[in-house]
């Protein structure tokens, strides 16, 4: 679906942002992309929709080269959540809202009332159809931005930093769309710092560090191993620390999920 | 490119940044008054040349060249025009000293713009803020100039992020014609407009916090002493202007065609 | 001794139909270092706005009970006194940094106060120093990474001398790292300087260590109020869905099977492990 090829990218300003980063992501994939702020990883992201274009190398989009397409072309296949929705929020009503993308698109008047519907019930908002968008709570706020994107069914969903600011029955709820979204074929890309989170979500992980790829692999791999997680200013998951701190006991040391550390415990100090 | 980017402050330490903002700008006084007076090249010129060893001094030339080079655009019209009503009036004829004249225009812009930019380059905006402290303007101004300074950079973040936000949902600022496009910014200035509201109450609750208006006579971490240079510095302003009326007053410039004898 | 002690503390924000703090009696001893957690728009910024003042005095609305903060009634005082004894840091960082150098913003509260220039100077760099930012000193915020900038807030606080500091979720926009940090230079100054903090924050897992008292609120109401250990292992927490620390609900999984047990609930993957090691060789 997303296909990068030695990709190197400088900011006007001089910052070498990212350096030869060679990426694919297949369609239905769920990953994350790791890494301390400054590590590159909304740079990264922002070629997925043309929004940077690359300073070298090649991006693929569906197999489209960004750079001969327009980042409205490009929209349409990747939608794209921003890290704050009030960044994009300005219309009257949360419906107004919703329907702006649509319009942008050119989608006709009864698909458009069809699919902000849709959307609106996807996220639970159809009691605030009529609301504005400024009157909402923070979490309702970047539903709606939520929404305003999933409403035009892009194939692939990028968010940046998705779970910052949220409380834990927020994050919670997230989580559970995003697998949702994903069971549903949708690629879904997350970009995250949040450690807990993504170990919880077990997915594709990809860490960043000083502009480059440092590690691609499955939760499990990547985010147990301490030295490369270190060199990425990235913390352990918890469940692994306490693994980590009780080595010489042999417990195997790439558990990230509670409930598999449950099941080793159990399994070790019996119970009924 | 811009002429602003010649005049973002660089925070080095050179003997022209350590001087009190206020004779600085008391110099650039000086300059504008004599470039303003003169009317020939040779004067003007000078006053471009007598302003070079300050750059230096200062360690700015890069950004220095900057400002000129952006400063270029508008001193290209400036000779243009000049050129043209010269010719006009001449009776579409064009004779040395016309040329002579425009370019003396332009480069009395040139010479305004240099010292401009010495003056930006070299006063950070702080100290700037606490000479305009120091003059008696009230301190609820020095600071909303210091903080609108300090929040242009944070600003103009914002607005990228928006418009970046807004393409992603499809929106082309560059579609339609001259009314369309500027409809096509509405969905950038209103989250900006919303979130400059945000941030100035944040920004007033955290001022509160921090014992805003808590006395009448406030203290000031920095305080502005005039030491030797700028003593030094008043004198060189003084006799620019000095030299500057006298020149005007009894000596005729000649004019370099003159010079040259054309 | 009492520091801050809040009684039947009810208050509604003008043109608001309900309460955002609900009959809140809580109080807070010297030199402890509080969590107030609980889910969003749960009252706990309104509760840290009580503290210095900006609630009544800058947001209005209509607050009745009482509420004394080391020794001075809220009501009664502007907030420019009460900013002497309670520092406020706030969430974005980006939102109270006002000045272009990090030390003129530093000195910002003092010059405020009309200390004295020589004294000001001290107290900036003592500040400075305890917050780890000696070397950004001369730098301009916009420069500065998050992690950075807060660091500034904080030791723009500090400098004012506070007895009490209050942080609203301080490292949200933070990466672990950056978190970490501020977390550090926060207990550091609640343990040497004995300044009392309450912090309000989410991520319970990284500053469970530090606290010694937790509160957590939910509509307007103060739900639990007690040691970490035991508010953090009530079955009230966990259902209010307060995010508590994976190795506390690992524990109570454990406990629920009877493979594991402990008076002393961990709250830190250390504890844990010692626990499970302990537990193996008996």
């Amino acid at each position: 679906m997303i296909e990068i090829k030695d990709l190197w990218f400088t900011y006007p300003n001089g910052v070498e942002a990212l350096r030869n980063i060679s990426l694919e992501i297949r369609k239905g994939e769920f990953v994350a992309i790791m890494g301390q702020n400054g590590a590159g990883k909304t740079t990264l992201i922002k070629h997925f929709n043309g929004l940077l274009k690359p300073s070298k190398g090649a991006v693929l989009v569906d197999g489209v080269n960004t750079e001969s397409v327009s980042v409205a072309k490009l929209a349409r296949k990747v939608g794209f959540i921003f890290q704050n929705p009030d960044n994009q929020l300005f219309c009257e009503t949360v419906e107004d809202e919703i329907a702006f993308a649509l319009k942008n698109f050119g989608f006709k008047e009864a698909p458009l009332k069809r699919r902000v519907t849709w959307a609106l019930n996807l996220l639970g908002l159809m009691e605030y159809r009529k609301a504005s968008p400024f009157m909402l709570s923070g979490g309702e706020r970047k539903r709606v931005a939520l929404a305003s994107v999933l409403a035009w069914d892009p194939q692939v969903v990028v968010m940046d930093e998705p779970t910052i600011g949220q409380d834990y029955s927020q994050k919670e709820k997230l989580r559970q769309f995003i697998i949702q979204l994903n069971t549903q074929g949708k690629t879904v890309v997350v970009v995250t710092h949040d450690v807990e989170f993504v170990s919880e979500c077990n997915p594709r992980v990809i860490l960043m560090s000083g502009g480059r790829i440092v590690a691609d692999g499955i939760g499990k791999d990547v985010l147990t191993d301490v030295e490369l997680l270190t060199q990425a200013s990235v913390v352990l998951p918890q469940v692994t620390e306490i693994f980590m701190g009780i080595k010489d006991l042999e417990f195997p040391l790439d558990v990230i999920d509670l409930y598999e550390a449950k099941e080793l415990l159990l399994k070790r100090l019996g119970g009924k | 490119m811009s002429v602003f980017d010649g005049l973002k402050f660089r925070g080095i330490s050179s003997p022209i940044h350590m001087l009190d903002p206020r004779i600085k700008f008391f110099y650039v006084c000086s300059i504008f008054v004599v470039a303003i007076i003169f009317f020939e090249l040779l004067p003007l010129l000078v006053l471009f040349l007598f302003q070079i060893p300050f750059v230096i001094l200062a360690r700015v030339q890069k950004e220095w060249i900057r400002s000129l080079r952006g400063a270029a655009f508008l001193a290209s019209i400036i000779f243009g025009t000049n050129i043209l009503f010269r010719f006009i009036y001449a009776g579409y004829t064009l004779t040395a000293s016309d040329v002579e004249y425009a370019s003396a225009m332009t480069l009395r812009f040139i010479a305004l713009v240099e010292s401009f930019s010495i003056f930006f380059l070299t006063t950070s905006p702080d100290h700037l803020g606490l000479a305009l402290e120091k003059s008696h303007i009230p301190y609820e101004f020095c600071f909303a100039f210091t903080t609108a300074v300090r929040f242009v950079p944070v600003l103009a973040e914002e607005a990228q992020t928006i418009m970046d936000a807004q393409k992603a949902r499809g929106l082309e600022l560059e579609k339609g014609n001259f009314l369309r496009r500027i409809r096509n910014y509405i969905p950038i200035l209103i989250p900006l407009i919303i979130s400059a509201i945000r941030r100035s109450l944040e920004l007033a609750e955290a001022m509160e916090a921090r014992a805003w208006g808590a006395i009448e006579k406030r203290t000031n971490l920095y305080t502005l002493k005039m030491k030797r240079n700028d003593y030094l510095l008043v004198l060189v302003s003084i006799a620019v202007i000095i030299v500057g009326i006298f020149v005007k007053i009894y000596v005729s410039v000649p004019t370099i065609s003159n010079l040259l004898g054309f | 001794m009492v520091i801050v002690e809040a009684k039947d503390l009810t208050y509604t924000y003008p043109n608001a139909e309900k309460p955002a703090l609900d009959d809140v009696s809580f109080e807070i001893q010297k030199g402890e270092f509080v969590i107030l957690t609980g889910p969003s728009g749960c009252g706990k910024t309104s509760l840290c706005r009580c503290l210095n003042g900006l609630i009544p005095h800058f947001y209005q609305g209509e607050l009745k009970g009482k509420i004394v903060v080391n020794g001075l009634n809220v009501v009664d005082h502007p907030i420019h006194e009460l900013a002497m004894c309670v520092g406020l840091v706030f969430q974005n960082p980006e939102n109270q940094l006002f000045a272009l150098s990090v030390e003129k913003d530093v000195a910002f509260g003092l010059e405020n106060l009309g200390i004295p220039r020589k004294e000001m100077r001290e107290r900036v760099n003592w500040a400075m120093e305890t917050a780890g930012i000696m070397d950004l000193a001369e730098r301009a915020p916009h420069e500065l990474s998050g992690g950075q900038q807060q660091r500034v807030a904080i030791a723009s606080i500090m400098a004012m001398n506070p007895e009490i500091l209050v942080l609203d979720e301080p490292t949200s926009f933070l990466d672990p790292v950056g978190a970490k940090k501020i977390f550090g230079v926060i207990s550091k100054l609640n343990e040497s300087l004995d300044v009392t903090v309450i912090l309000i924050e989410h991520r319970l897992d990284l500053v469970a260590r530090y606290a010694n008292h937790v509160v957590v609120m939910d509509a307007g109401k103060i739900i639990l109020d007690g040691e970490p250990r035991e508010v953090l292992n009530s079955e009230k927490t966990r259902m209010l869905g307060v995010g508590i620390p994976k190795v506390t609900r690992l524990f109570q999984l454990l406990e629920e099977q009877k493979a594991l047990h402990s008076k002393k609930v961990p709250i830190m993957a250390e504890e844990m492990g010692e626990l499970v090691r302990g537990a193996l060789k008996a």
